[in-house]
């Protein structure tokens, strides 16, 4: 560090601004580089333009508008409104090559009913290169990307199982309307030993235990007035589309979880619980109207439909 | 004036530094204040509940503007994803605004209404459980603190002194009945702030829990009213342009 205490001569090729401070603290005065100056006179130029291209300064309770344009249509006729973002986004919506390209799609599909759509292969690329997006963007945060739902809470989209009908027509439906999952809660209407009877039997609905006389006193609650679960459910029990309430014969669980493994006590105990507890206001799909288009909800209809359990 | 004398005055110096630099700030600022223009006219834009606004304020003290904008830009990649651009009328009762300057996560700017409550109170508990591939922390707390909602009417009242229209008059109250209806005004009252907040929370019942009022009850409200207040289709496209 010493060594650069020193005061350097200054070389004399080199032009100082004449100052010196504390005695002998001298200021090198280098010409800026060309290229550097030249970049600077260009900003001061480009600026100069800008303000005559675009939205620039503020002038009284306004502002100037610059004379740049951007061509929307208005009311069927195209008009030349000064640029800014928001005109330039409405051009690109109204005229852009992707909006135009997409449009002509788009009127196919808003025409086309869905059995056009599903034996049409090019709507049908369309529907899933778009319905990918939309998909991602406003249904997979509960349904997952692939559709796979979480168990519990979100149904799955991908498998057979539909609660309220898997036809485009009543996804279609679904995504307008939104649903309303409900079951009441049965925890104050049965004892515990009924509610083992009940789950007992349910299970056998699909096979995972015998039927026989154990299931008895559970069929007497689930088909009686006792439990009543047959005016929802159906005495078969495969559920009614028109409610959403779930089929219960094809082992499928989409509230309860139930996995094949655990033992039968384990999925007796967990259908008993959920049965005591119902399905109370926190099973809620909304309404898509008011955020997509009816060409989206359309488009998200075939798509849905496609993810593996169409029917 | 010559260099020599500025540069060796320092409080010379100092004046003329904040005579030079204030300029450009000058020039960028003071507009603001007698440009009304640029604030879009649109009916719908109200100040929050006082349920909401306990939730705006969880927001913040969570930080979650760290990682999520409340900012939809003029762009048709923007438009699609999340919905019409953000108007600067739909943040005027916002303080501090929330626009946020980076997407670790997506824009909430238009949230409120898109997902259920339930998905938000199992999305903040656990975010993974719902979307295996995020990477948002847990809030696990949100559901296990109680809201503390004693100093609400405290918190309105700071609002109001920066402009944002809670009533704390009957002048003021009249006015919001006129602007938001009967209902909203009292929601926006100062003196029912306690009442309102708990009728709000057990009638909608935002985090699920019957007869508790936890943090996720506050933050659910907020989150789901988010760019909820403007009805888009009630205008055409070109009447938001002219503000810019």
């Amino acid at each position: 560090m010493s060594d650069q205490n020193k005061v350097k001569p200054t070389a004399p090729a080199v032009q100082t601004t004449g100052h010196a401070w504390d005695g002998d603290l001298q200021e090198y005065n280098n010409p800026l580089p060309r290229w550097w100056l030249w970049s600077f006179y260009g900003t001061v130029v480009f600026a100069v333009l800008y303000w005559f291209m675009f939205p620039a300064w503020p002038v009284g309770d306004g502002w100037t508008r610059g004379v740049t344009t951007a061509s929307v249509i208005e009311q069927g006729q195209t008009v030349d409104r000064p640029w800014n973002t928001r005109y330039q986004l409405i051009a690109e919506m109204q005229t852009g090559d992707a909006a135009l390209r997409q449009r002509a799609y788009a009127e196919q599909i808003s025409s086309a009913s869905f059995q056009e759509i599903l034996d049409n292969p090019e709507m049908m690329a369309f529907a899933r290169s778009v319905g990918r997006g939309l998909f991602g963007d406003n249904c997979a945060a509960c349904h997952g990307s692939g559709g796979q739902g979480v168990v519990g809470l979100f149904p799955n989209l991908a498998d057979d199982a539909w609660l309220w009908g898997g036809t485009p027509e009543r996804i279609h439906e679904t995504l307008i309307q939104g649903r309303n999952g409900y079951m009441p809660a049965f925890g104050g209407v049965l004892n515990p030993s009924q509610l083992t009877d009940v789950s007992e039997y349910v299970l056998s609905l699909s096979g995972l235990t015998q039927p026989g006389e154990a299931v008895e006193p559970g069929r007497e609650i689930f088909q009686g007035p006792i439990g009543g679960c047959y005016t929802c459910h159906t005495p078969e029990g495969t559920g009614l589309q028109s409610l959403g309430s779930a089929n219960l014969t094809d082992a499928i669980w989409t509230l309860v979880d139930l996995p094949a493994e655990a033992s039968t006590e384990a999925k007796r105990d967990a259908l008993s619980a959920f049965i005591a507890k119902g399905v109370q206001g926190n099973r809620v799909m909304p309404g898509w109207s008011d955020r997509l288009s009816p060409t989206d909800l359309k488009l998200l209809a075939v798509y849905t439909h496609q993810l593996g359990g169409g029917q | 004036m010559r260099h020599e004398q500025i540069e060796t005055n320092s409080g010379l110096l100092i004046a003329l530094t904040l005579v030079v630099i204030s300029i450009g700030g000058l020039v960028e600022i003071v507009p603001l204040f007698y440009i009304e223009e640029t604030i879009e006219e649109v009916e719908g834009v109200r100040p929050y509940t006082p349920l909401e606004l306990l939730g705006k304020d969880i927001y913040q003290r969570e930080g979650c503007y760290l990682c999520h904008s409340q900012m939809i830009r003029p762009f048709r990649d923007e438009w699609l994803r999340y919905g019409h651009y953000s108007l600067a009328a739909e943040s005027r009762y916002d303080h501090p605004f929330q626009w946020g300057s980076k997407r670790t996560g997506p824009d909430l700017a238009r949230l409120g209404g898109k997902y259920s409550d339930a998905w938000h109170v199992q999305h903040l508990t656990a975010p993974r459980s719902v979307v295996p591939e995020s990477i948002m922390p847990n809030y696990p707390w949100l559901l296990e603190n109680d809201l503390d909602y004693s100093d609400v009417a405290d918190r309105m009242r700071a609002l109001r002194k920066v402009g944002v229209p809670y009533s704390a008059t009957d002048e003021g109250y009249r006015a919001n009945v006129e602007r938001h209806g009967p209902e909203l005004a009292d929601q926006l009252d100062i003196a029912q702030a306690e009442d309102s907040l708990l009728a709000q929370a057990k009638s909608a019942n935002f985090d699920g829990l019957a007869g508790r009022i936890t943090e996720m009850e506050a933050l659910v409200a907020y989150l789901q009213v988010l760019g909820t207040m403007v009805d888009f289709s009630q205008y055409d496209e070109g009447y938001f342009a002219e503000f810019r």
